[in-house]
C-alpha cells in the first residue's frame, strides 16, 4: 500500500494548535475553524492517496528527460499537474483576490505535509507558487500582481526562482547575472542559472522566473543584488502571452534523489533579448529573498516530517508481514515483534510525531501574528520565537529524516538495499533536505548568531521558560517525573552555556570565539532540535489529558511515545551540551 | 427534475475493521469514517446528470448520527444543492431507513432516486428495493450504466453472465454498481462553498417513521484467519485430497 496520511494523528495536532495559539479568538479566521480543516484535509488525504502517491515511484524510476532544449517529465506528471490546479490546491493559502481560498497556514501545514509524503518530487512545484507569490504580493507593483498573479494562483503558470550560478551558492553576494536598465523602464537580463527546481517543464504554458541579477552600477556583494520578473513568454498589459523572451533550458542536472523534480540550468538573454521588470526596489533583493526563505524554510522542514511519516509507514508495514526469527515461545513471529525493530520504529515515530507538532505550532503561530489586532510587544515575542524555531525546525526535522530513511533500509533489511522495495527512493529523496534552502550549517550558525546572540539570548531564554514551565507540570507524575527532571536539566545546561560560551559577557567577542562557537553550532542545534520534541510530546500530554473524548487507546500510545523518546532520545541532549561546551576549540588545532 | 440521493456515513474503506472484545459488534470507536464508497457513485452520477442539464437539483439525505454531517457536506462538495439529515442511532434497519426515504420521496417529489446497491459495512443490499416497494416506483439496481430518455430512464445492469439493459418509467429508484463511474475529488473551492449549502435536519418522528427493530445482532465475529496451504507430492495426491478432505469435487 502506498502512502496514507496519518489523519488522526493530524486531526489531533492541528486542533491543538489552532486552540494554543489562540486563534479562534480571531475574528479573521472567524470559519477558518478545525471543521472546516478536517473537510480540507480529508479531500486532500484523499487526493494524495489517489493520484499523487502512485506517481511517485513512476518519478523515480522514469526521472525528467531533456530533449532538444525542452524538459519533459515523467509519466503522468502532466495529468497529475492538470488535477492538482484545477481542484484548486496550489491556491490554498493564496489571498481570494487573486483567486486563491486565503486558508490560514495552520490548514495548509498539514494539507501540505500529505503533498510532499505522497509525492516529494512532483509537488516542488507548489511551494514555489506559494512562495513567489508572497514576493510578489510583499514588492511588485500593481502591474506585475495584476498580469501574474491570478495565473501563478490557479495554477496556469509556475514560478522558477532563480537564484544560485555557478560561483555563487550559499554566498548569493558573489552571483554576477546582469541586468541593463531600458528605456521603457524594464531590464535586459543575462546571464546563466544553475540548481533551478521546475525551470522549464511541459507543465504549463509559461513560467514566471524570479531571478536575482546586478544592475551595472550596483554596490558590489549582497547589498547590489535586486530581484527581477522574467517570464518564458513575455506577458503584455493584458495578461495574454506574448514572444519568446529568450530564456532557455540548457540541461537538468543526473541527481542523487528527486529525480521526477526538474533542477534546471538556464541560460538568460543568450540573444540579448531577454527582458525581465524589477521587483520591488533597486538592491534590495536579497530583502525579497529573505521572505522567501522563511517560507522555503519551514516547507523543508516540513519535508522532513512528511518523509518521515512516509518511511515510518512503509517500515511498520513491512515488519507486520515479514516473519523471522521466533519468540521466546519459540513461534515464528512478524519482526515488528523484536525488540530492536520496535526500538527503531519507536525513534521514527516518536520524532516524525514532535516534529509534526512542532511545525503545526510554528504554522499556527504564524497565523496568530499575521491576524493579531495589536502589533504589539507581545506580538513581537510571538514573531521573535517563530524566527528562533525556524532554523531548529528546518535542520533538525530534515538531518533526524535522513537518519530515520536509513532505519527505514534496516527494518526492511536486504530488501530494502534493493531497489523494487522502493525504500531507498526516501533515503535518496531526503539527502538533498539538508542542503537547499540553506544548509545545516547555515541553520546552525543562523541560530545561534543571529538567533540567539543578536537578541542577547531573549528568545531563547523565553522558551527555556515555557519549556521549564511546562516540565514542572509533570513533577510528580509516576511515568513522567524522571523525564520532567531531565528535561530541567536539559534547560539549565542551555542556560549556563547561554552566560559561559554563547553570550560572551562583555559582548565583545574575539574572533577565535566566534571560530570556536560556529564549530559546535550543529551539536547545539541538535541539542535545541531534541529538546524541542521533548518539549512538544510533554506538550500534547499535557493538552490532551484535559481534553473530553480522547480515545484512550490512542493516549495510552501516545504517553509511551513520550516517554520512549525521553528515554532514548533526550539524553543526547545533554551530550550534544556537553560536546557544545568543550569541543568548539579543537578545530583549529588541527592543519588542513 | 430533482434527484434525490442517499448517503451513509460507514467505516473507512482504509481501516481495518475489528470487533468489539465483548463481541457485540464492530469496534467504531475513534476510527476513521467516510461516505459509502457506492454513494459516492450515486452523488457523482447524480451531479453529472445535473452537469448534463437533465437534472436541475440534486439533494442528498442521510439517516444517521449527527456526525452524518460530514459525509453530506462532502457530497455537497462534489456538487449537490442541498442535504437533509435524519437524525438517529446508529445501526438503523433498511426497512427504518427505506420508510424515512419514502417520507421524503412523498415531500420532495424527485424524478430519480439514486443509492449505492449496498453499504460497505452492513452489506445488506436492501434499501433500494424496499423504497422502491414503499413509493411503488420502479427500480434499476446495480446499474453500471445509467441514461434518461424522456421520461424514460435506461438502467444497464450488471447480471450473472452479461448486461441486461432495461427501460424504467419515471419517477424511480436506481442503485449503483461499482462501474457506473469514478467519483470525482472535490476541488478546495466547493468544499469552502459547500459550508454554506444547506443542511436541514429532521428526526425519524418528524417524517412519521417509527424505527422498529425486525432483527437482532447474537454475536459478531472477524472471519477465521487463513491456514497455511500444504504441498503435494502428485496430481492423485491432489484430487483425492480434493475428494476426501476437501469435498469439493
Amino acid at each position: 500500500m502506498t502512502y496514507q496520511a496519518p489523519y488522526k494523528d493530524m486531526q489531533l495536532l492541528v486542533a491543538q494548535a489552532y486552540q494554543q495559539q489562540g486563534l479562534d479568538a480571531l475574528e479573521s479566521l472567524d470559519g477558518f475553524d478545525p471543521e472546516l480543516a478536517n473537510a480540507v484535509m480529508e479531500e486532500a488525504a484523499k487526493f494524495a492517496a489517489g493520484v499523487l502517491a502512485p506517481l511517485n515511484s513512476v518519478g523515480d524510476m522514469q526521472g525528467c528527460r531533456f530533449q532538444d532544449g525542452n524538459v519533459i517529465t515523467p509519466d503522468g506528471w502532466q495529468d497529475a499537474y492538470q488535477q492538482f490546479a484545477e481542484s484548486g490546491w496550489i491556491g490554498l493559502a493564496l489571498p481570494e483576490e487573486f483567486g486563491g481560498q486565503g486558508l490560514p497556514k495552520y490548514i495548509a501545514q498539514p494539507v501540505n505535509e500529505m503533498w510532499l509524503s505522497a509525492n516529494l518530487a512532483f509537488v516542488m512545484f507548489h511551494a514555489l507558487a506559494q512562495g513567489g507569490s508572497e514576493i510578489l504580493l510583499a514588492f511588485a507593483n500593481e502591474s506585475i500582481q495584476k498580469r501574474y498573479l491570478p495565473k501563478i494562483v490557479s495554477g496556469e503558470w509556475t514560478v522558477a526562482m532563480a537564484l544560485t550560478e555557478p560561483n555563487a551558492g550559499s554566498d548569493l553576494g558573489a552571483l554576477n547575472t546582469k541586468a541593463i536598465p531600458q528605456q521603457d523602464g524594464t531590464y535586459k537580463i543575462k546571464g546563466q542559472k544553475i540548481y533551478i527546481t521546475y525551470g522549464d517543464h511541459d507543465l504549463t504554458d509559461n513560467i514566471a522566473h524570479l531571478v536575482l541579477a546586478r544592475t551595472p552600477d550596483a554596490p558590489t556583494g549582497s547589498r547590489g543584488i535586486s530581484l527581477f520578473i522574467v517570464p518564458k513568454y513575455r506577458v503584455s498589459e493584458d495578461g495574454s502571452l506574448g514572444e519568446f523572451n529568450d530564456v532557455h533550458c540548457t540541461g537538468i542536472e543526473h541527481k542523487m534523489g528527486l529525480h521526477g523534480s526538474p533542477t534546471c540550468s538556464i541560460s538568460y538573454g543568450d540573444q540579448d533579448d531577454c527582458v525581465g521588470e524589477l521587483v520591488g526596489e533597486l538592491n534590495q533583493g536579497l530583502m525579497a529573498m529573505f521572505v522567501l526563505m522563511n517560507e522555503a524554510r519551514l516547507s523543508c522542514g516540513l519535508q522532513g516530517v512528511a518523509l518521515g511519516e512516509l518511511g515510518y509507514q512503509r517500515a511498520l508495514e513491512y515488519a507486520k508481514e515479514r516473519t523471522q526469527g521466533t519468540n521466546s515461545q519459540g513461534e515464528k513471529v512478524a519482526i515488528v515483534e523484536h525488540a530492536d525493530v520496535k526500538r527503531m520504529l519507536l525513534e521514527m515515530r516518536s520524532e516524525t510525531f514532535a516534529l509534526r507538532a512542532l511545525g503545526y505550532q510554528i504554522a499556527a503561530q504564524i497565523d496568530a501574528t499575521e491576524s493579531a489586532v495589536d502589533k504589539t510587544e507581545s506580538n513581537q515575542i510571538k514573531k521573535d520565537r517563530v524566527a528562533l524555531l525556524t532554523p531548529i525546525f528546518k535542520a533538525f526535522a530534515t538531518e533526524r529524516v535522513n537518519v530515520m530513511a536509513g532505519q527505514v533500509i534496516q527494518v526492511f533489511g536486504g530488501m530494502g538495499f534493493v531497489e523494487e522495495t522502493g525504500v531507498a527512493q526516501i533515503m535518496r529523496d531526503a539527502r538533498i533536505t539538508t542542503i537547499y534552502e540553506g544548509t545545516t550549517g547555515i541553520q546552525a550558525r543562523d541560530l545561534m548568531f543571529r538567533k540567539v546572540r543578536g537578541d542577547q539570548g531573549k528568545a531563547l531564554t523565553e522558551l527555556l521558560a515555557d519549556i521549564t514551565q511546562l516540565a514542572s507540570s509533570f513533577e510528580s507524575d509516576q511515568v513522567f517525573a524522571a523525564m520532567a527532571k531531565e528535561t530541567q536539566q536539559v534547560v539549565t545546561k542551555v542556560t549556563s552555556l547561554l552566560d559561559s560560551h554563547l553570550l560572551n559577557s562583555q559582548g565583545n567577542t574575539s574572533s577565535s570565539d566566534a571560530t570556536s562557537l560556529h564549530a559546535v553550532s550543529v551539536p547545539f542545534l541538535e541539542a535545541m532540535g531534541i529538546l524541542c520534541c521533548t518539549w512538544q510530546l510533554l506538550n500534547v500530554l499535557a493538552y490532551q489529558q484535559v481534553q473530553e473524548n480522547t480515545d484512550e487507546s490512542y493516549m495510552q500510545n501516545l504517553r509511551a511515545l513520550a516517554a520512549f523518546y525521553g528515554a532514548y532520545r533526550l539524553p543526547s541532549a545533554m551530550a550534544a551540551l556537553k560536546v557544545v561546551e568543550n569541543a568548539g576549540a579543537g578545530v583549529s588545532e588541527y592543519e588542513f | 427534475m430533482k434527484i434525490l440521493v442517499g448517503v451513509k456515513r460507514v467505516i473507512d474503506y482504509n481501516v481495518k475493521v475489528r470487533v468489539k472484545a465483548d463481541q457485540s459488534n464492530v469496534d467504531l470507536t475513534n476510527v476513521k469514517m467516510a461516505m459509502n464508497p457506492f454513494c459516492e457513485i450515486a452523488v457523482e452520477e447524480a451531479v453529472r446528470l445535473k452537469e448534463a442539464g437533465v437534472a436541475s437539483e440534486v439533494i442528498v439525505m442521510s439517516v444517521g448520527t449527527t456526525q452524518s454531517q460530514e459525509q453530506l457536506r462532502n457530497a455537497m462538495a462534489l456538487g449537490a444543492d442541498r442535504a437533509i439529515l435524519v437524525e438517529a442511532e446508529s445501526d438503523v434497519e433498511p426497512l427504518n431507513v427505506a420508510k424515512a426515504f419514502a417520507a421524503v420521496v412523498e415531500k420532495e417529489q424527485p424524478g430519480l432516486v439514486i443509492l449505492g446497491k449496498q453499504s460497505i459495512d452492513s452489506d445488506n443490499n436492501q434499501m433500494g428495493q424496499m423504497l422502491a416497494a414503499l413509493t411503488k416506483r420502479p427500480q434499476g439496481t446495480f446499474a453500471s450504466k445509467l441514461v434518461i430518455d424522456g421520461d424514460k430512464a435506461l438502467v444497464t445492469r450488471e447480471i450473472d453472465g452479461g448486461l441486461r439493459t432495461i427501460a424504467l418509467t419515471l419517477p424511480a429508484i436506481v442503485t449503483t454498481d461499482l462501474r457506473l463511474n469514478e467519483p470525482r475529488y472535490a476541488k478546495l473551492p466547493d468544499i469552502m462553498k459547500a459550508k454554506r449549502k444547506p443542511l436541514e435536519t429532521l428526526s425519524l418522528a418528524d417524517l412519521g417513521v417509527t424505527s422498529k427493530a425486525h432483527c437482532r445482532i447474537d454475536k459478531v465475529e472477524a472471519p477465521a484467519t487463513r491456514s497455511a496451504g500444504i504441498k503435494v507430492a502428485s496430481v492423485d495426491e491432489l484430487i483425492s485430497k480434493l475428494k476426501d478432505e476437501a469435498k469439493v469435487i
